[in-house]
């Protein structure tokens, strides 16, 4: 067994010259006739290792990780659903991944139907009239949406409608779109409730308002209360209203965007569609929008007709679009990860969608009550958790010591994923938590019973400051990381 | 239910805790009248029996034809080992490694990663990838804008052989930034970067791709060495396979490339209709506090032990915000991880053995076709594993009945390069065989008129 320590040896330091995984390679390649003025004449360091060694380098490592597969998950705004296997296995088809992006859809018309239907699918679920698939993350989504709104008002003759508004609480990604794209955001107070402040809101709104972007329910875990009535507020203002679909896992089959009036919304396909998050990706963040939007959908889109009396699937593309905002990906975006949604959708069905929310939410509303008997202080006391809702921490910090941080290292000890810390910033020693509803009842009493004990010990005395212990690492050195940077291995 | 674990008991025993009388009680927040009743258009559950059907009759149903296509996303042999180990639990459905004591795992591949892909592009710094090949060109550009602050116009040249749908990504995503992409000009008996460059146009950075999208070898020295003289930044577009033979962009010209950014996905990634694949970007040490995205940082822990975490985290969104380097939160972690697994099994020496077989091969199907009246090469010069040709008639339709008998023979460049005429790119990387390759030229000798053979 190997200590700690050199655990984390990298696989370059378990190299040696000239060992090979031979069976990789193709066998006794000759010369090139490149000319030598274009050639590399360097060595680059690559690892020189057989194939048990890489195998079992990277097992073990996968091994330090933790995951939806090992630990409960309760990672908020993160969705860390199950992800089914066949989801995988069925995307991971010869046919499908052999498939070339650049391949005639005659050789596609399997592929392109899934993506078809996926795009009904998700209309349906958000009540919008278009959807695009391209966008490869959350990220691209909010990116190809404000650039639709910004295009909106630029072909309406009003360019300089370049103010966002962002709630107080939105996740960064929100008014770092905003910024991306040319706009100024502007930040709106979120009231004791954890509603938008109305009056604030109307004293914000003008003649520069693009939009507001909007998590409903909101990264507070609270369903946004006021919505018609913010909907009607940016709307008479010229602002079009953009939904972040972070939280859809709470509403899915309940209520729909497109019905509370939003023009255009992203989706978390890795979130609500139980796709991979895989370490940080990939992630896909498929778009819909409303009428007034559909002409500046990102390229290409999955198209449905007609060919020699048979369905045909085509994409729509430069030439039918011309308003469209373009291409955010060399090909279609994330289609590996599209087929997976696809799948996920088809498995779950018409009436598995409503359950998605229900559950989640049941789970979340559960846990929150469970944890509020025992003690914890939650934000929103008054208030019906979403799929996920936020404890504060704020007076065992100040009377123990015991900080949003310490809990969730000292949770790791006890193999759990802590939850969301020091998010939404706005809550003081925070805790976001969200169990979603693939999680069993014995797992969220299990977690109770390990926050008890861990404020138990904390009130006995015990310090968490130092914890975790029992992880392959423990608390790591952040501010040596940034100031002896050390980025790539490099032998001594 | 799929996937949710509740029985009856469970969920009475959960409501009671919660004091609600039911499930919709829990949504008696929202506005009444929002509440819809059903999803007519989503269709009915499926079992995983049903659905694995359908699927396979999908994917069938897509054949597996020969393809010689390249363009931006390239067929290589993929280790079983790849994807058998990222597709563990462990690595497939873990979060982003914010906690870093429990994300070690991933955190050290990503370690190795940047490792592995400062080496092959010869640079100091590499992030955890971003989307994609053709979005980085985007994140590189504004990436310039925010290193080259002397230069205010804005202004990225291109080399002509930078691929198209790169530019049109790159202006899509910096549309409203103040950016402008411009092609320098084209010497049209070369595919290359015309010999009189321009001087005083003031460009903020100058994009090169090398091998060019049509195929050719750009003279990288001399257009660095004129992009640095104009105060501009060299952006290097790769294949991350080609840089197995050829020269690294850090050793591109009398300084070296500034940034390097290239498709990924050939680094053990399926072709899978385009995604998902990663966006590679590395640079010069001088850039790391303006390169967007993740980057993994190697230090120590309470007890002096060796970990990793992310690092640098002041320029990403979640705590800069709206005054972030980018938006970008996600990178392609899984992508990367199958790249690190890839890279780590073929070694320098496979990664050499497919860059030369592919060369190769693509040599000999390119001496097959040429052998065909009607189709010729249309640069002269060197070439990786692509080639452009020129035809004596549309290639569209040529492509057609091509694909009618199970090959797909290459990209058609007639819309994205109109002036070089009736243009095709073919590839054969080391996937294919000599067998394969005869069924190509068999294929096209047959399209383009079986009898007309050059006697030559």
């Amino acid at each position: 067994m190997e200590t700690s320590n050199s655990m984390s040896t990298l696989i370059f330091e378990k190299s040696r010259k000239g060992r090979r995984a031979y069976a990789q390679a193709p066998l006794n390649p000759s010369d090139t006739s490149i000319p030598e003025s274009f050639l590399r004449t360097d060595e680059p360091l690559l690892p020189e290792a057989s194939e048990l060694q890489v195998v079992r380098h990277y097992t073990r490592l996968s091994q330090k990780n933790f995951s939806i597969d090992t630990q409960f998950y309760p990672l908020g705004s993160c969705t860390m659903k199950y992800n089914p296997r066949a989801c995988n296995s069925l995307a991971l088809l010869p046919g499908f991944t052999g498939r070339h992006p650049l391949g005639p859809v005659s050789h596609g018309q399997g592929f392109l139907k899934c993506m078809w239907e996926l795009q009904e699918m998700l209309k349906e679920v958000t009540g919008m009239v278009g959807v695009s698939l391209t966008p490869m993350a959350g990220a691209q989504g909010e990116l190809a949406g404000v650039a639709m709104i910004r295009a909106y008002h630029e072909e309406h003759g009003h360019p300089e409608r370049d103010e966002i508004i962002v709630p107080d609480a939105a996740h960064g990604t929100n008014p770092a779109t905003a910024t991306m794209l040319g706009c100024k955001a502007v930040e709106v107070p979120t009231g004791p409730d954890g509603d938008v402040e109305l009056e604030a809101l109307k004293g914000v709104v003008g003649p520069n308002t693009a939009g507001i972007m909007l998590t409903n329910p909101s990264t507070l875990g609270v369903f946004e209360r006021d919505i018609i009535e913010v909907e009607r507020v940016v709307k008479d203002a010229g602002g079009l209203l953009y939904y972040d679909g972070a939280n859809l896992n709470a509403i899915c089959g309940m209520v729909r965007p497109g019905d509370m009036g939003f023009d255009v919304i992203h989706m978390n396909l890795h979130k609500t569609f139980s796709t991979p998050h895989g370490g940080g990706g990939p992630g896909s963040g498929a778009i819909g929008v409303g009428e007034r939007l559909l002409p500046y959908m990102p390229i290409p889109v999955v198209t449905k007709t007609e060919k020699d009396g048979s369905e045909w699937y085509d994409w729509v593309a430069e030439d039918d679009m011309p308003h469209s905002i373009g291409r955010l990906s060399g090909f279609m975006g994330n289609a590996g990860v599209l087929l997976r949604a696809y799948v996920y959708m088809r498995m779950v069905g018409r009436d598995g969608m409503r359950r998605l929310a229900e559950y989640a939410t049941l789970n979340a509303n559960y846990l929150q009550a469970r944890l509020r008997d025992a003690g914890f202080e939650l934000a929103f006391p008054n208030r019906r958790a979403s799929h996920e809702f936020i404890v504060t921490l704020k007076h065992e910090a100040k009377e123990l010591n015991l900080t949003a941080m310490d809990v969730a290292k000292a949770l790791l000890d006890r193999n759990y994923h802590a939850p969301t810390t020091y998010f939404p910033l706005l809550v003081p020693e925070c805790l976001l938590i969200e169990p979603t509803e693939t999680e069993s009842k014995e797992t969220l009493d299990n977690f109770v019973d390990a926050m008890v004990a861990i404020a138990t010990e904390a009130r006995e005395g015990q310090s968490f400051k130092e914890a975790p212990y029992k992880t392959p690492v423990r608390r790591l050195d952040d501010v040596k990381a940034a100031r002896e940077l050390d980025v790539r291995y490099q032998p001594s | 239910m799929p996937f949710i674990p509740h029985t009856d008991d469970d969920t009475r025993e959960m409501l009671e805790t919660i004091g609600a009388k039911s499930l919709d009680d829990l949504f008696d927040e929202i506005p009444r009248d929002l509440i819809i009743d059903s999803l007519d258009g989503v269709p009915e559950a499926m079992s995983e029996m049903a659905i694995t059907r359908l699927m396979r009759e999908r994917a069938r149903q897509d054949g597996a034809p020969l393809c010689f296509i390249g363009a931006g996303a390239y067929e290589h042999h993929i280790p079983q080992a790849v994807w058998d180990l990222a597709t563990r639990g462990e690595y497939y459905s873990a979060y982003t490694p914010y906690q870093a004591e429990a994300s070690q795992g991933t955190l050290q591949t990503i370690y190795e990663y940047q490792t592995m892909i400062t080496e092959l592009t010869g640079l100091d710094v590499s992030n955890a990838s971003l989307y994609d090949g053709a979005s980085a060109l985007a994140e590189a550009a504004l990436m310039a804008v925010r290193s080259n602050r002397k230069v205010k116009t804005g202004r990225i040249l291109l080399a002509p052989g930078v691929n198209p749908t790169y530019e049109k990504v790159a202006t899509a995503i910096t549309r409203t930034q103040g950016i402008t992409f411009e092609r320098l000009p084209m010497d049209p008996a070369t595919g290359n970067a015309a010999a009189g460059l321009p001087d005083g146009e003031a460009p903020v950075a100058v994009a090169i791709q090398q091998p060019s999208f049509p195929g050719t070898f750009e003279d990288v020295d001399r257009l660095t060495d004129w992009a640095h003289e104009q105060g501009a930044l060299v952006i290097a577009i790769i294949n991350p396979t080609s840089l197995a033979l050829l020269k690294p962009p850090g050793q591109w010209g009398s300084e070296g490339a500034d940034i390097a950014i290239g498709e990924g996905q050939p680094l053990g990634v399926p072709l899978s209709s385009g995604g998902p694949y990663f966006g590679i970007m590395t640079c010069k040490q001088k850039l790391v506090r303006q390169m967007p995205g993740r980057i993994i940082g190697r230090t120590t822990d309470l007890d002096g032990n060796t970990g990793f975490a992310l690092t640098l985290q002041a320029r990403e969104q979640h705590i800069r915000r709206s005054k972030a380097t980018s938006n970008i939160c996600t990178n392609q972690g899984l992508m990367v991880t199958a790249a690190t697994i890839y890279m780590s099994l073929v070694g320098f020496h496979g990664l050499r053995s497919v860059a030369t077989r592919s060369h190769q091969n693509t040599t000999r199907l390119v001496d097959g076709l040429t052998g065909i009246d009607g189709v010729d090469r249309l640069f002269d010069g060197p070439y990786f594993h692509e080639v452009a040709l020129r035809l004596d008639r549309p290639v569209a339709p040529v492509l057609e009945a091509l694909a009618e008998q199970g090959v797909l023979g290459g990209y058609d460049l007639t819309s994205s390069y109109p002036d070089l005429g009736n243009a095709l790119l073919v590839c054969a990387t080391e996937t294919k065989t000599d067998a394969d390759i005869a069924a190509y030229v068999t294929a096209m000798a047959d399209v383009m008129g079986a009898a007309a053979r050059k006697s030559a």
